[in-house]
This record gives structure tokens, C-alpha cells and sequence, in this order.
């Protein structure tokens, strides 16, 4: 649940460990670096994660926070707007870019190939009305490519305008002249990554973090 | 061809050819006997030109009349001989395809070594010398066109995030593989019923050393047939390039070593400082010939046609001078092909490219047809000495050292990886590991021939079995595991925007964990790429073009042909009535989706179309000049008028009309000469969502555009019929839509493209 002790015994590990399926050393160092980000406070804020130096250079790096402000990605129902979390939360957000074990079944693989999509489905859907509507990817493109720091935005938009397109002739086929596609829903969204095997990809190893670093 | 006859005709073809080979080589192989030919020829025809000379002049000597047909074949005897081995090889090669059946069963690196074994026994039986696969025409001729063209096309990625497995089956594997056989013939050999006593410890591990490679050109010619995943492919054709470093120091040390008799510590130790050296030191060469081949290619707009030349000489010095040092040649020639590609690409022009691309293949395909034929040749020539048991104890161990070290070195790095590598892709990659010529050739290089003889012959067994079984074999096990194939890679930007941003995303995450993982480093080797070292290799504003931009517009120019060639242009609206633009067929595009990979046949052929119409009117305005490449000056306001307006009704008719749109841009960037690669965006943000009132014509007018390429347009207009041919445009009404378009307000910029 909410709170944790400043030194977390290990039932509190184990009960986190079954939630979200990381090993108990792992969450003792996940939690010394939370610990390390938030000041040895209990709650994580989003000035912790912007004093981190390297992140600042990240062109989605709004997005990445804001993923681990996003009610979506918790399991349980936390009123708007969340402006802190705890570490339960924190581990929440990080077990989506667990590796997935070694003897999945089938349908387990699917069922996390479909948890990491819903996590990237809410990274692009700002306004969490459950669609990516073409304004919010043209965002997408944009920061993308402000990396580069060379381009108008026509350019942007010209790419987002040929992705959206090209979700719509997967997706919807034929349409009729008058149709308009409205945005990616997460059905859609499924369909477009199907062959991007994303549970692998979307994975980072926890281990060896050096949690000196900051 | 093969159609035709039902067989009959490729056979008698394959007959001839072969036996033209077969004639050919005796020729090549007794120049004697024709240079007594052709003393004896001439001899008669000066004489008989001298009696027939009735009226000598005033001279007294006798004047040699003019020769009119002479015969002198040793003035071009070598090069003579070179181009018809390298051409009947090629006949060869090309034979094998006419017949079906055989060469889908067995791989061509089988064919070519049993045709080249034909050809060795038809010259021994005429008791000549065949040639043999000389280590030096072998080591500085054949095997560098190969290994470029490995590494120039190098898939980067699937490289980098594997490069910590295949490090470790390169090296370690090697390692092991050359010290278990070695140590495992020694023991063989005491055994006294093989009479091999006097092989000693060093020399077996000489030997086995040189047997313990896995070879590039073999598996690149197996493989390569066999479709298989990327991943497979890449760890063993990874493993086959870098294991050089480790067999070419093994091989100097055991050999010099071989000399003296004992190893001492402090030499096994000088011999692991060695390997450091050769390999890095390998490298660093090639990474700065690459270095220097990217930044030569800056400056080559003016002279684009010696563009590839830059390449494969940065290259070929790269191996060259690797080899002075001792050092690897091949992770010299990789880590330059590697390099240079990125910088290289985004400087020259789409047709050096071209060159570049089917110059390689070219030089490798003919090399590993010639490696392969000289290998069945020599194995002919001998000289051999076949010993049951050295053989046959060499065959078992090689294959069981392999698997063992496979299965050993999987368990290990399986912990250190995300996806790990299961039972079926541990077989494949043991099963890949085949023997090939460079084996060969280190074994040619022995100097000592007692050994040297026995060594040759089990080399030669060993290769022939791993490319003979394991080659043919591998396609049917391969089918029969169902291991995973090679992807059909369709371009998709929404799969290229989402792998950035995992790319991003990822970096992000293993920044908040603190974490400096792949992702982290990858991250900053990228920044320092964009910030330094792209401003100093890639000419003009290239070098702030971002990746998801030149691969958007590669899509681009695909898919553009794809529309072409699927006969959309039956379902093109008529670009006159607007209002047809409404109802136009927006199923024409999704079903392009479903329709697979346009054939590469039909693609160049509508390139060609292209081209052939575009130089009608370019070689109007140019003066011809054999070292010009024509540049199309309309090219390049071309795109960035086609781009604004792109972006203009993309803004507008987004999920609607875009499609449409997107069918005319699309075949106007295939009207587009292959000429632009890459596409630079203007960076000035002129007034154009609000300058365009030929909204309802922009289509039109669009097509206007195309009127400078006179033989597309037609294409556009075309309703209904799927002709793709280029006819006459109607040049009138274009010219107006074109000044309609060109006198549209808002600045032009300079071209920042190619120039």
C-alpha cells in the first residue's frame, strides 16, 4: 500500500515483488536509487526526476516523467492530478520494462506484449481520451526530431500525417470519402506494432546499477 | 530459357560450357606447346609471303612482306587466361541456375568446388600443371572483395546489439576450438597404429589453429541461401569476421614457435598482448582509412564519377596496410566499410551509390566462384597424403569440438541476455560453422612439408565435408526445426518513429534508474556523432538531416513505385475534374498495402523507363561530356515545391483526401530521378498554408510539375488502362499550369542539395 519505512523489511519486498515480478535484490536497488532521486523522502515529485543531468538531453523526456505521473500506469485508482509517488508506484512504472522471463507460455507472451503496448499507448495519448488523435503524434514526431534541431514543423507533420495514414490503410481499409479517422485507438495501435516483438525490445536490464551515480 | 526444351536445352548449354571450360584450361595450362605453335606458324607464312614476292625492290635483302594476319599469343597470354578462367567460371555459375532442380537441393559453393574438381582431374589426366590457389592471389585479390562487401553492408544494429556474444564466440570459441583439436590430435597422434609420431605438440596445435576458424566465405555462401532469421545470421557470420584477429595470432605464434620447439609462459603471455594488438590495432587502421575515405567524399560533388573509386581504394589500403603490420585484415576492411558507409551515403549521389552497391557484389560473387573452383582444382593437384586415422579423428573432433563449445558458451551468455538463444538456434549456429578456403590457404603457407602434405589433405577433407553435407544439409534441417526465416521487411514509419523513440525512451529510463547500460552509451556516441563528427564528414546541411527524414523519404520513393507498378495508375482520378478528386479511389492505396514487395526486376525496368524519357530532354540542354553525370536543374526546386504543397494538403485533407494526395506525390517522386537519395527540408517557414489558392487544382498543377518530365505525365492522366509507358505529354496545357505554379508568392530558397 501507500507508505513505505525509510528501511523497508522484507515482507513489504516480497508482497511488492509478487505485484510487479521483479526479484527482491533488484527492488532493494531500485528503492536505494528512488531513495537517492527523492531526496530520502518518501514521495518522488517531478522536480527529483528533472534534476537528473542526463535526462535533459532526452528529447520525450516530458513524456517519460510524465509516465510516472499518469494514473493509467498505476494499479490503483489515484485521483487526478498526481503530483507525487510513492515507491510503489515507482516500481509500478519500471515493471514495464522488465524483460519477460524465459518460459512464457503464449498467451503470457501476448499479455505482455500487450501491457508494454498500453504503456507506449498512454505515452502518446496526452490528453488520456484513450485515442492518439493526429495532433498528439505530430507531438510525438516533433520532439523526435527536435533532437536534430534543424527542422520547421511542416516537416514533422508531414511525417506524423504519412504515419497516421498509414495506420488508417492497416487498420481501417477501405474508406469511404467522407470518413475521417478520428485517431489510433489502442485496438489500432496493437495492430500496427504486431511484428515489432516488443517485449524484447522494450526491456532494460536491473542489474548492476550503480546507485552512486546521480 | 529454362522453360524451353524442358531441360534439354540448359543441359546441352551446361555440356558446352563445360566442356569449353575443361578446353580452355588445357589450353591455359600448356602455353608451351602453343608457343611451339606459333613459331611454326609464322615460320611458313613468312616464307610463303616471301616467295610470292615476285618483284623485290632495289635492295638486295629480302624484304619481309607486311604480315596481314599474324598469330602472337604470349603477348597476352596472362591476361589472356585470366579472362577466360573468370569468364567460363562465371558461365558456370550462370549454368547452374538454368537447371532448377539441382540448385535448389545443393548449394552453388558445392557445384562450383565439384566443377572445378572436374576441370583439376580433365588437366591432371593431360598430365599439366593445373594452377593452384596461390596464397597471395588468394589473400590480396579474392578474399578482400568479399569481406567488403560483408561489412560495407554490415547490418549495424543486429551487429552492435549482439556484438557481446559474438565477441564471445569469436574469441573464446576459437580459442577453444584450436586448443581441443590441437591437443586432441596430439594425443591421436602417439597412438602408434597412425605412424603420425613424429607430429609434435606444436604442431598440432598449428594446426589445429588453422582448422578452428569458422570461414566467411563459406558460410556467406551458404547462408545466404538459406533465408534465416537475422539474428542466426549475424552471430555466425559475426563470429566468421572477427575470429581472424584470433586465428591470425594464433597462427604467427604456433608457427614461429613451431621453429623453435617450446613455448615458454612468457611468450604465451607476449602472445595474448599480440592479440590485443593485431585486433585493435586492426581496427584503428580501418577506422582511420574510414575516416579518411568520409571525409575525401565531402568534397566530390564536382566529381561524381570517381565517387566509388574513394571507397573501394580507402578500402583496399586499409586491408593493405593491416596486412604490412601483421595486423587483422579483415576487422581492418570492417571497421572501414563500417565507418565510412554512414558519411559516405549522405555525400554522394544516388547513382555512385548504385556503383558502389553492385560493384561489391559484383567483385565478391566473381571472387567466391573463382575461391571455390580453385579449391575443387587444387584439391586435384594434391600434393596429398592421406592417413586414415589423422583424417578421420580430425573430421570427428572439429565437429564435436564445435558443438561442445557452442552448447558451453550459449549456457553462459545466455545469463547476460535479454533473448536468449534456444536449443534449435545453438544447433544452427554449430552446424554453421563451416571450414573454407582461408583454412586452405593458412595450411599452404606451411613451410614444412613432411607435414605440411598430411596437414593439407585433412584441411581439404574437413572443408569438403562442412561445405559438401553441412551445405546441403542445413536447408532441409533448417525447414525441418522451423527456425525462424528472415523477415519480409516492409518499410513502415510508424515502426521507424516508434523504434526512436524506444531508442529514447529506453535511454530515459536507464538514465532515472541510473543505470548506465547499452541504451546510455548508445545514446551518447550518437550525440557526440551528431555534434562533431557529422559537421566535419558530411558536406553542406546534409548533416543536420536526421534519420526518420531520409528514411521517410526512401519510403517514399518505394512506395511511389509501388503505385506505379501495381497499375494504380488505371485507378488515377483524372486530374481535371476536381470533383472527381472527392470520390477518388481511396481503396487504391490501402490495397497496395496487401499487395507484397514490388519484384526488383520490375522496379529497375520502370527505372529505366524513367531515366530513358528524363535524358530525352536533358541531353537537349547539355553538351555531351563523358565525365558529367547529368543533374537535372529542375530537380531541385521540383522537390521543395512538391514538399510544401505535400505539407500543405496533408495539413488539410488529412484521413480524407491525404490518400489521393499521397498517390500524386508519390508518383511525382518517382518521376523524381534516383539522382536525390536524400532530401533536405528548407529550413525558411514561408507563408504557405495560406498561399495556396489552387487548392482545387493543386493536384492539377502538381501534375504541372511533372511536365519537365515529359514522358510521366501521361501516366497521370491515365484512367482505366494500366499502361505504364511513357508517351508524348500534352505540352501546352501543362506549360500554363506550370507558370500557374511557379508564379505562386512566398521565397524560393537556393537549393541546399546536391552541388
Amino acid at each position: 500500500m501507500g507508505s513505505l519505512q525509510s528501511s523497508p523489511s522484507h515482507p513489504d519486498y516480497v508482497d511488492l515483488a509478487e505485484k510487479t515480478g521483479f526479484s527482491l535484490e533488484q527492488i532493494s536497488i531500485l528503492h536505494k536509487r528512488f531513495k537517492q532521486l527523492s531526496h530520502n523522502e518518501d514521495k518522488l515529485r517531478r522536480e527529483h526526476l528533472d534534476q537528473i543531468t542526463d535526462l535533459q538531453a532526452n528529447p520525450i523526456r516530458e513524456q517519460i516523467v510524465e509516465a510516472f505521473f499518469d494514473k493509467r500506469n498505476f494499479y490503483q485508482d489515484i485521483e487526478e492530478p498526481v503530483n507525487e509517488i510513492n515507491f510503489e508506484n515507482f516500481l509500478e512504472v519500471m515493471s514495464n520494462f522488465r524483460p519477460p522471463s524465459d518460459n512464457l507460455s503464449e498467451e503470457q507472451l501476448v499479455k505482455v506484449r500487450k501491457e508494454k503496448l498500453r504503456f507506449l499507448f498512454n505515452m502518446h495519448d496526452t490528453d488520456k481520451d484513450g485515442t492518439i488523435t493526429l495532433e498528439e503524434y505530430r507531438h510525438v514526431v516533433e520532439e523526435l526530431l527536435s533532437y536534430y534541431e534543424a527542422l520547421e514543423n511542416e516537416t514533422a507533420r508531414g511525417i506524423a500525417d504519412a504515419a497516421m495514414l498509414e495506420v488508417a490503410s492497416i487498420t481501417r481499409g477501405h474508406m469511404e470519402p467522407d470518413e475521417f479517422y478520428e485517431g489510433i485507438t489502442f485496438e489500432h495501435f496493437l495492430k500496427l506494432l504486431e511484428g515489432f516483438e516488443i517485449e524484447s525490445r522494450m526491456s532494460i536490464r536491473f542489474m548492476n546499477m550503480d546507485t552512486t551515480t546521480l | 530459357m529454362a522453360g524451353l526444351g524442358s531441360g534439354t536445352s540448359p543441359r546441352l548449354a551446361g555440356f558446352v560450357s563445360l566442356s569449353l571450360l575443361v578446353f580452355v584450361a588445357v589450353i591455359s595450362a600448356s602455353p608451351d606447346n602453343v608457343d611451339g605453335a606459333n613459331e611454326t606458324l609464322r615460320r611458313p607464312s613468312g616464307d610463303s609471303l616471301e616467295d610470292s614476292h615476285h618483284h623485290p625492290r632495289n635492295s638486295t635483302e629480302h624484304r619481309k612482306a607486311f604480315p596481314v594476319l599474324a598469330f602472337n599469343y604470349e603477348h597476352v597470354s596472362k591476361p589472356f587466361v585470366i579472362s577466360l578462367w573468370i569468364l567460363l567460371a562465371l558461365l558456370m555459375k550462370l549454368g547452374f541456375h538454368l537447371i532448377p532442380r539441382v540448385s535448389h537441393v545443393v548449394p552453388e559453393s558445392c557445384l562450383l568446388i565439384f566443377v572445378g574438381l572436374l576441370v583439376g582431374g580433365v588437366i591432371k589426366a593431360m598430365n599439366q600443371t593445373p594452377p593452384v590457389l596461390d596464397t597471395k592471389l588468394f589473400f590480396l585479390y579474392l578474399l578482400p572483395p568479399i569481406i567488403l562487401d560483408a561489412g560495407y553492408f554490415l547490418p549495424i544494429r543486429a551487429f552492435t546489439e549482439n556484438m557481446g556474444t559474438i565477441l564471445v564466440f569469436a574469441v573464446v570459441g576459437t580459442l577453444w576450438n584450436a586448443f581441443f583439436i590441437g591437443g586432441m590430435m596430439f594425443a591421436v597422434c602417439q597412438i602408434e597404429a597412425a605412424q603420425v609420431g613424429h607430429v609434435d605438440l606444436l604442431s598440432c596445435l598449428l594446426f589445429g589453429s588453422i582448422i578452428s576458424a569458422v570461414d566467411p566465405v563459406a558460410v556467406l555462401a551458404v547462408f545466404e541461401e538459406i533465408h534465416i532469421n537475422e539474428l542466426l545470421h549475424i552471430l555466425v557470420f559475426g563470429e566468421s569476421l572477427l575470429n581472424d584477429a584470433v586465428t591470425v595470432v594464433l597462427y604467427h605464434l604456433f608457427e614461429e614457435f613451431a621453429h623453435e620447439g617450446t613455448v615458454t609462459v612468457g611468450d604465451a603471455l607476449l602472445g595474448v598482448v599480440s592479440f590485443f594488438v593485431v585486433s585493435v590495432g586492426g581496427i584503428m587502421v580501418g577506422v582511420i582509412f574510414g575516416i579518411l575515405g568520409a571525409f575525401t567524399s565531402r568534397f566530390t560533388s564536382h566529381s561524381r564519377v570517381i565517387e566509388p573509386l574513394f571507397v573501394f581504394l580507402y578500402s583496399y589500403m586499409a586491408y593493405l596496410s593491416a596486412e604490412v603490420f601483421h595486423l587483422s585484415g579483415i576487422m581492418s576492411l570492417i571497421a572501414c566499410g563500417v565507418i565510412m558507409r554512414p558519411y559516405v551515403e549522405a555525400n554522394i549521389s544516388h547513382k555512385s551509390y548504385t556503383t558502389i552497391k553492385y560493384f561489391l557484389k559484383m567483385w565478391s560473387s566473381v571472387s567466391e566462384t573463382l575461391i571455390f573452383i580453385f579449391l575443387g582444382v587444387s584439391t586435384v593437384e594434391g600434393p596429398h597424403n592421406w592417413n586414415w586415422i589423422f583424417v578421420i579423428f580430425t573430421l570427428i573432433l572439429c565437429l564435436l569440438s564445435r558443438v561442445l563449445g557452442v552448447v558451453g558458451l550459449t549456457f553462459i551468455i545466455n545469463k547476460f541476455r535479454i533473448i536468449k538463444l534456444t536449443k534449435k538456434d545453438q544447433f544452427i549456429v554449430a552446424y554453421g560453422g563451416l571450414r573454407g578456403a582461408i583454412a586452405f590457404s593458412l595450411g599452404f603457407l606451411l613451410t614444412d612439408t613432411e607435414k605440411k602434405d598430411m596437414f593439407l589433405t585433412a584441411i581439404i577433407t574437413v572443408i569438403f565435408f562442412t561445405v559438401f553435407v553441412q551445405g546441403m544439409t542445413i536447408r532441409p534441417l533448417v525447414e525441418l526445426l522451423a527456425v525462424k526465416k528472415k523477415k519480409e521487411s516492409k518499410a513502415s514509419i510508424n515502426e521507424e518513429i516508434h523504434t526512436q523513440f524506444l531508442d529514447h525512451l529506453l535511454t530515459g529510463i536507464e538514465d532515472i534508474c541510473g543505470h548506465y547500460g547499452h541504451h546510455h552509451w548508445k545514446d551518447k556516441l550518437n550525440r557526440f556523432n551528431k555534434t562533431y563528427v557529422k559537421k566535419w564528414l558530411i558536406a553542406g546541411d546534409r548533416s543536420t538531416e536526421p534519420q526518420l527524414i531520409s528514411f521517410y523519404n526512401k519510403m517514399e520513393m518505394k512506395e511511389a513505385m509501388m503505385l506505379v507498378e501495381s497499375g494504380s495508375a488505371a485507378k488515377l482520378p483524372s486530374l481535371a475534374s476536381t470533383a472527381s478528386l472527392q470520390n477518388a479511389q481511396q481503396r487504391a492505396p490501402p490495397k497496395q498495402r496487401a499487395i507484397p514487395s514490388i519484384s526488383k526486376t520490375r522496379e529497375q525496368e520502370i527505372r529505366k523507363m524513367l531515366r530513358a524519357n528524363l535524358q530525352k530532354t536533358r541531353q537537349r540542354l547539355r553538351s555531351y561530356s563523358r565525365h558529367d553525370l547529368f543533374s537535372d536543374p529542375f530537380e531541385d526546386n521540383m522537390s521543395e515545391i512538391r514538399f510544401r504543397k505535400q505539407r500543405v494538403q496533408m495539413e488539410r485533407r488529412v484521413g480524407r483526401h491525404t490518400l489521393i494526395f499521397k498517390m500524386e506525390t508519390a508518383v511525382l517522386l518517382s518521376l523524381q530521378s534516383s539522382e536525390h537519395k536524400v532530401y533536405t527540408y528548407d529550413e525558411s517557414e514561408s507563408p504557405r498554408d495560406g498561399a495556396a489558392p489552387e487548392t482545387s487544382p493543386d493536384s492539377v498543377s502538381l501534375l504541372s510539375e511533372s511536365s519537365q518530365r515529359p514522358g510521366q505525365s501521361s501516366r497521370m492522366k491515365k484512367r482505366g488502362d494500366a499502361e505504364q509507358g511513357a508517351r508524348a505529354p500534352d505540352n501546352q496545357e501543362e506549360q500554363q499550369k506550370l507558370s500557374r505554379c511557379f508564379s505562386d508568392p512566398g521565397p524560393k530558397e537556393e537549393e541546399e542539395g546536391e552541388g
